[in-house]
């Protein structure tokens, strides 16, 4: 087994899951707008038509409802298809397939098919790009029976999540921060696999939990060091995986530090945070509860094009910052 | 050979020459088997028909009488490999897939033994084995599906082919644009077959398409498109043939259109407020694919009506049988509620 441990960013080590994957499987294609000679929108597949040629690298016309629908007619009779969606608020154009046929036709038809079908889309904000190619639109996906959603925060599980997701036989939905394509980290070489439904503990702590997903795990950890030098021990949890989601983690970390803040860039009303609070107020963790649960989740508005506008909308280190000092100092 | 027998043959060989494509097409038991599916789909609709009617089937379905001649016509130069994508108006295309009635009636009756064991009913009627993959509830729905089927089968060089079934009212879902420009552009081996009933749901295609043929829309993503008398079964099945064939040589999709008429409703919450009398009756006492098709037959000596006579009383025990399996069969477990929402892993 390979063990080689390289840094790559979080580009570059999805890049090199789909080549093993098309290296392993015959049955992998990739499919999306501009991803052969262009290389993307933000160079992931960048050259991988080279190596794997037109046929298994498609270009396809500017038909995102079509599109996801060839998808998952592939992806029902036999083959592993692979579809970028340019930005993940093009997914709106696409809901029809994704939701009522992809996410549905097992069960429709009694078990009869299933849909291996994998789904990349780039998310959030921070880019500049303004309302309607910024948005984090995972928790509109996260609440369809049928389908499952996942948010790397990672190199090392934006290629094992992948990998995971191909060896999947049901739909897997993957939400790509934007601002983490450039992100390095340590990825290990060759094969291997980050579990789906499992989420992880980037840093161990007693006093408050944060449960994070994907950019928002990185300002969590950076906010824990701020509050570790004010003897604040913070434990962050980087969700991974918002359906299904990883109960068992999340209720045995409450249990231990008595406080949770959970921070997501999706919208806040109705979001992954809604669901992780009422997964505490449903739980035996609620008895351990010190203090209330704290959501810091996007603004009610779109996102707005200015910079600082921008910053605004979305959870930024000082506001968990905040919110874990009240929390622990019972301001809260 | 003397000159007169040369003559006789040549005589035969130029009357073959004039019949209609079925008929120099097919054998006669091909012909007859054809014949009885046409009546295994009128029957079976007016089974389910009463059977809603009695209470049996909840929900609603949307009933293809008059539609027979499509389904069967399009499906006879079908192998049980090739596959299809079919409508909300789908029992038709599904039985003439091959599909066993029993079990789809099960499936109405939300019966466990029906082919999605009680979780689609009517809409999403399937059976993949047969290479049916499933009835859809969404207009145009399945047409991008079909393409990617269809991509599939290039990909892996089966030579199967894809048939994209829908109705009128699909031809203006933005998905139906989208798909046929994809399956040119990729030379596809798949064939967009509309059945143009004249109504999508109330609203005629006068009032709601631009062109006056759907088929007309098959210039704009340059592929044939064929208009056909889709209640006469041999004209259906020789667009059918010459598309399939088409799309098994390598050369791409082919946009079949089939005139047609449903003589019910569009499901069992329609009041028919937007035909009148007049026309439905037209349809029903002077263009019956059946009866057009059974006329035809007799003309050809392909079966008289002692063999017609056969046939349907051969439907008949069939369905009769179909409709007690259905009322016989067991309920699926309330405890198995969420089975199949994802598949089982080891």
């Amino acid at each position: 087994m390979d063990t080689t441990i390289r840094e790559l960013s979080y580009a570059q080590a999805i890049q090199e899951a789909m080549a093993i994957a098309m290296e392993r499987d015959e049955r992998v294609f990739l499919m999306g707008e501009d991803i052969g000679v262009y290389g993307g929108a933000f160079q992931v597949t960048g050259d991988l038509v080279h190596r794997f040629g037109e046929d298994r690298v498609m270009d396809t016309p500017i038909s995102e409802l079509g599109g996801a629908g060839v998808a998952v007619g592939a992806a029902v009779t036999g083959m592993r298809p692979i579809f970028e969606f340019q930005f993940s608020d093009f997914a709106a154009l696409a809901m029809e397939q994704i939701v009522n046929q992809a996410a549905k036709m097992r069960y429709m038809l009694g078990g009869a098919v299933s849909v291996p079908l994998v789904m990349r889309f780039p998310a959030g904000s921070g880019t500049g790009a303004a309302a309607q190619h910024s948005q984090s639109i995972e928790a509109w996906l996260g609440h369809v029976p049928g389908l499952k959603v996942v948010q790397p925060a990672t190199p090392h599980d934006a290629k094992g999540l992948l990998l995971a997701a191909l060896e999947d036989p049901d739909p897997v939905m993957i939400f790509e921060h934007k601002l983490l394509y450039k992100m390095k980290g340590p990825v290990p070489e060759g094969y291997y696999t980050t579990p789906i439904g499992k989420a992880e503990i980037r840093r161990e702590g007693k006093d408050v939990t944060i449960v994070a997903t994907a950019i928002m795990v990185h300002k969590a950890l950076e906010a824990a060091e701020t509050l570790a030098s004010e003897g604040i021990d913070a434990e962050v949890i980087d969700l991974r995986t918002i359906r299904p989601m990883d109960r068992e983690t999340v209720i045995a970390s409450v249990k231990k530090t008595s406080r949770l803040i959970c921070v997501y860039e999706g919208v806040k009303t109705l979001g992954v945070g809604a669901e992780v609070s009422a997964m505490i107020a449903e739980s035996d963790a609620f008895d351990f509860l010190d203090a209330p649960i704290i959501r810091l989740g996007g603004a009610e508005t779109p996102i707005p094009y200015n910079p600082e506008l921008e910053k605004a909308a979305v959870p930024q280190v000082p506001d968990i910052l905040k919110s874990a000092r009240d929390l622990v100092n019972g301001v809260r | 050979m003397d000159k007169a027998s040369v003559n006789a043959k040549a005589a035969r060989e130029e009357g073959k020459h004039n019949l209609p494509f079925a008929f120099r097409q097919y054998s006669p038991e091909q012909l007859k088997e054809a014949l009885r599916k046409m009546y295994l789909i009128r029957r079976f609709e007016e089974g389910a028909e009463e059977s809603y009617t009695r209470g049996f089937i909840h929900g609603t379905m949307h009933l293809s009488i008059g539609q027979e001649a499509s389904a069967v016509g399009i499906s006879l130069p079908l192998t049980d490999d090739d596959m299809i994508t079919s409508t909300h108006r789908g029992h038709g295309h599904c039985i003439a897939k091959g599909a066993d009635v029993s079990r789809m009636f099960a499936e109405f009756f939300g019966k466990e033994t029906g082919y999605c064991h009680g979780r689609g009913g009517s809409m999403h009627i399937a059976d993949v084995s047969k290479g049916n993959l499933g009835a859809n509830g969404i207009v145009g729905g399945g047409i991008p599906i079909a393409v990617g089927a269809a991509l599939s089968m290039k990909k892996q060089k089966t030579g199967r082919v894809v048939i994209s079934w829908f109705g009128d009212g699909a031809n203006n879902e933005g998905a139906f644009h989208e798909a046929l420009n994809m399956a040119s552009v990729w030379k596809l081996p798949v064939i967009f077959v509309c059945e143009n009933n004249g109504y999508g749901m109330s609203t005629s295609t006068k009032r709601a398409t631009a062109v006056p043929n759907i088929a007309d829309r098959a210039a704009a993503y340059a592929m044939p498109g064929i208009v056909v008398d889709g209640n006469n079964l041999s004209e259906v099945a020789e667009a059918s043939h010459e598309a399939v064939e088409r799309a098994r040589r390598g050369e791409g999709p082919t946009l079949i259109e089939c005139k047609t008429y449903r003589h019910r409703g569009h499901s069992k919450s329609d009041r028919n407020r937007y035909r009148t009398k007049e026309e439905i009756e037209d349809w029903i006492n002077n263009r019956d694919p059946i009866r057009l098709f059974e006329e035809q037959m007799q003309e050809y000596g392909v079966i008289n009506a002692a063999g017609i006579e056969a046939v349907r009383a051969d439907v008949e025990r069939e369905i009769e049988a179909a409709i007690e399996f259905a009322k016989t069969s067991p309920s699926p477990d309330i405890a198995s509620l969420t089975r199949d929402v994802y598949t089982d892993l080891p």
